[in-house]
């Protein structure tokens, strides 16, 4: 078991790096950047931890993992109790250890914050849930076998949203059946998130754990289209959907339906869930030009730009119209893709993509932009300057601007509204729709946003159809 | 996995599969179709539903084998599974009263209409069928069409069985004749389908073509299906796949199809040698 350091020593150390593949060996192949750390790093870095009698760290987590005493097993070397810590309220730890803004949620609350050396919660959270799927420790859950109750709850979509609603309600006791559209469970965490960042197997295997828990998973089920939501409430007692945005949007320029232009979405669901980069062992093929341009700044954007480089172009660009301070993506996914050489393009808007007429790409006109006045996200908002235009040249395109809600699922549920773009208005709290006993969670009532705000919502789901259910009400008596 | 309950072999390469998915063969309407995959490694494929039972839970799709995956799908006996089969999609067919309509069919398009014109019969209208195949065996599904059409008319590009001929060259005779034909749905290769598109330019008849774009999901998420349509961007899977033929953008949805022509030739190339070394029929 390792010591408890001395306060002023805890203060002192610097925080403990993470190993990654070096950027010249990781651009040729599909495995992840970050090593993760070991044993020791882990039970260094843990110690740094100050055991907070008043956690901020806690705040800080939508999970609402008990960080510190997680922490403190690390330091014990007790890494069962540590998984099981977390485990206790976040079922998808490997997850959101991996791809969670910790800089933006705990460590950003975290005290020794304030010199700018947080522990790093992340990396110390995906070290634990390795460790636990390395060491095959798997949580006991004998609740679920005692405390069997005869309800049944439907989840609409398995993102991290439905994952962890179902496996909040399976612990309870409910009788959960989880409806994914796709072939493979996960939602964006296996079609969007790329394999260099979050390999799949280590979703499969959190998937599959809460599918030990008892939940159903049911996949190739289309709701809205096999069956709708108005179908399912016949059959179950409460309804989450949680089918996430899911719908690409388009710039609306000239030449965007041309061949090799791509939605970000379905570049991505190729590369990633299809495994095109594996093709042809798998079937689904995927354009790769020599010049890429992917447009937009976001997670989505930098996901996509450093795909093509490994796919094999030569170059790869960030199109962007504000600048650099504006970025929306983690700074550390910025880092990586420069360091991968994505070269970016400030302050420049594509105003029309050029082709041939059999509709190969051949150059996009862009027009150079200012920063004006901030706008209401605070942001300075862009202005075109006059007289600019002038020609990049690439051969494909990938629109990586953001997503818009998918209207299939609303479509079937005729007493849940929507606001006016589409995302389902729920109340805050209790994340109800406005159909008694329908409940809505994760990125299809916000828009695109983060993994650990959906898994926020399908904690508080979860409870809020405890409350429902459990004070007797149920949409089959309504 | 979905059951092959039955497989027919209509000619050489065309085949009908009958796959028993209870939850799609009791929600699905005319012109809707599924996505398949033959295996975990596979490609997400859209096919029309050609015929459908209810009562059993079964559906029908006729394929003919053009690259990896239909070849692979040829292999697919009874008893065997198929990986996933979602649906079903898109916007199923305005059936209603019309008066007279004329369906046109070639190739594997030629399964398609076969629900749609029987749903079109039941509402009352008056049907007329055109069909056509490059030579005689091709001509698929004579018999059920004959069934639930007025008037069958067959044509071959080579003469040897029915009229000798495009189908669109009878459906201009048809036009010139038949001042009651109200609406026409053309489905079959996108060529096809462009040339019937502006046979019928010049009359007072409404053309619907059912479009057969690339897919990835299906459902409106990835936009690999997207169109121009009236000049305004449409997905194919959930606005369609019927559209005003009139609308489309040709042009546009031809390239589109020819996107992965390069891979899909790699596939298949991969995929016979697979077959060649192992020996055996199915990979
Ligand atoms: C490329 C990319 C990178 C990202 N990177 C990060 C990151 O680093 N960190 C981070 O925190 N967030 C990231 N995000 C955002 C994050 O992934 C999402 O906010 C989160 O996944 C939303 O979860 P969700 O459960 O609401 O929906 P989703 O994950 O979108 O899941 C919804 C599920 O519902 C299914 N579904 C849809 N319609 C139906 C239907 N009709 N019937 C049945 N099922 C249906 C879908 O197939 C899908 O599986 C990223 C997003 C993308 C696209
Ligand atoms: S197939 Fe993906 S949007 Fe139509």
């Amino acid at each position: 078991m390792a010591e408890m350091l001395p306060l002023k020593d805890r203060i002192r150390l610097e925080q403990v790096p993470m190993k990654e593949q070096s950027p010249d060996v990781r651009i040729h192949n599909f495995k992840e950047v970050p090593l993760g750390y070991t044993r020791e790093e882990a039970i260094r870095e843990a110690q740094r931890c100050l055991q907070c009698k008043n956690p901020t760290c806690m705040r800080g987590c939508p999970a609402e993992i008990n960080i510190p005493l997680f922490i403190k097993y690390i330091v014990e070397e007790d890494f069962k109790n540590a998984y099981f810590t977390i485990l206790n309220t976040d079922a998808l730890p490997a997850v959101t250890g991996r791809v969670c803004p910790q800089e933006e949620q705990c460590q950003r609350e975290c005290v020794l914050n304030h010199q700018g050396k947080p522990i790093a919660i992340g990396r110390l959270e995906r070290f634990v849930a390795d460790w636990a799927r390395e060491n095959h420790v798997h949580a006991e859950h004998p609740n679920n076998m005692n405390n069997k109750k005869n309800l049944k709850v439907a989840v609409v979509g398995s993102g991290p949203a439905g994952l962890t609603c179902s496996a909040d309600l399976a612990k309870m006791g409910y009788d959960v059946t989880l409806f994914e559209a796709l072939h493979k469970p996960g939602g964006v965490l296996v079609y969007g998130i790329p394999e260099f960042r979050l390999p799949k197997e280590i979703v499969e295997y959190e998937v599959k754990e809460i599918e030990q828990m008892g939940v159903h998973v049911i996949c190739n089920y289309v709701v809205g289209a096999t069956e709708g939501v108005d179908d399912l409430k016949k059959d179950f007692d409460a309804i989450f959907l949680a089918n996430g945005a899911g719908a690409p949007r388009f710039m609306n320029i000239p030449g965007e339906n041309m061949n090799d232009v791509y939605s970000a979405n379905e570049f991505l669901t190729r590369s990633n869930l299809m495994k095109a980069y594996r093709f042809p062992e798998y079937d689904t093929p995927i354009n790769i030009g020599k010049i890429a341009a992917t447009i937009g700044a976001g997670n989505v954007a930098m996901d996509s730009a450093r795909t093509a480089l490994r796919l094999g172009a030569e170059k790869s660009y960030i199109i962007y119209r504000r600048s650099r301070t504006e970025i929306p993506a983690r700074l550390e996914e910025v880092h990586h893709a420069e360091e991968e050489g994505v070269i970016f393009h400030f302050l420049t808007l594509p105003i029309q993509i050029l082709g041939d007429k059999d509709g190969k790409v051949t150059g996009m006109e862009c027009i150079k932009m200012s920063l004006g006045e901030p706008d209401q996200s605070g942001r300075r908002s862009p202005v075109p300057i006059e007289g600019s235009n002038f020609v990049l040249e690439i051969d494909m395109v990938i629109d990586a601007i953001g997503t818009m809600a998918n209207p299939i699922v609303a479509r079937s549920a005729q007493d849940v509204e929507v606001n006016r773009w589409g995302y389902f208005k729920v109340d805050e709290t209790t994340k109800m729709t406005t159909d008694e006993g329908i409940f809505a969670g994760g990125d299809i009532i916000r828009g695109s946003a983060t993994v650990i705000s959906a898994v926020g919502d399908g904690k508080s789901a979860a409870r809020a159809i405890h409350a429902y259910l459990s004070s007797g009400n149920s949409l089959r008596k309504k | 996995m979905y059951k092959i309950i039955k497989k027919e072999t209509l000619y050489q390469n065309i085949h009908a599969l009958w796959i028993e998915v209870p939850e799609i063969a009791r929600a699905v309407q005319p012109g809707q179709f599924i996505i398949l995959m033959t295996k975990e490694k596979g490609e997400r494929i859209p096919l029309t539903v050609a015929d459908y039972d209810r009562e059993k839970g079964y559906i029908d799709i006729v394929f003919q084998v053009a690259g990896k995956t239909t070849k692979e799908l040829s292999f697919f006996n009874e008893g065997d599974y198929l990986y996933s089969v979602i649906g079903p999609l898109g916007k199923k067919s305005d059936i209603d009263f019309f008066g007279t309509v004329v369906l046109v069919g070639g190739g594997t398009g030629i399964a398609c209409i076969h629900p749609i014109a029987r749903n079109l019969k039941q509402a009352g209208n008056k049907v007329i069928t055109i069909i056509g195949a490059r030579t005689k065996e091709l001509i698929i599904m004579e018999k059920e069409l004959k069934e639930v059409s007025d008037e069958l008319i067959v044509t071959t590009d080579d003469g040897s069985y029915g009229k000798k001929g495009f189908v669109t060259n009878i459906l201009k005779e048809k036009l010139d004749h038949d001042h009651t034909i109200k609406k026409i749905w053309a489905i079959g290769p996108p060529i096809m389908m462009k040339v019937t598109a502006s046979v019928t330019k010049s009359y007072p008849v409404d053309t619907i073509v059912s479009l057969n774009a690339i897919m990835v999901d299906g459902t409106g998420m990835c936009g690999s299906c997207r169109v121009s349509i009236g000049g305004e961007t449409k997905m194919v899977c959930t606005d369609g796949p019927e559209f005003d033929a009139q609308l489309v953008d040709w042009d546009e949805f031809m390239n589109r199809m020819n996107r992965y022509r390069k891979a899909e030739e790699r596939s298949l190339q991969y995929y016979e040698n697979h077959i060649k070394r192992q020996g055996q029929g199915e990979v």
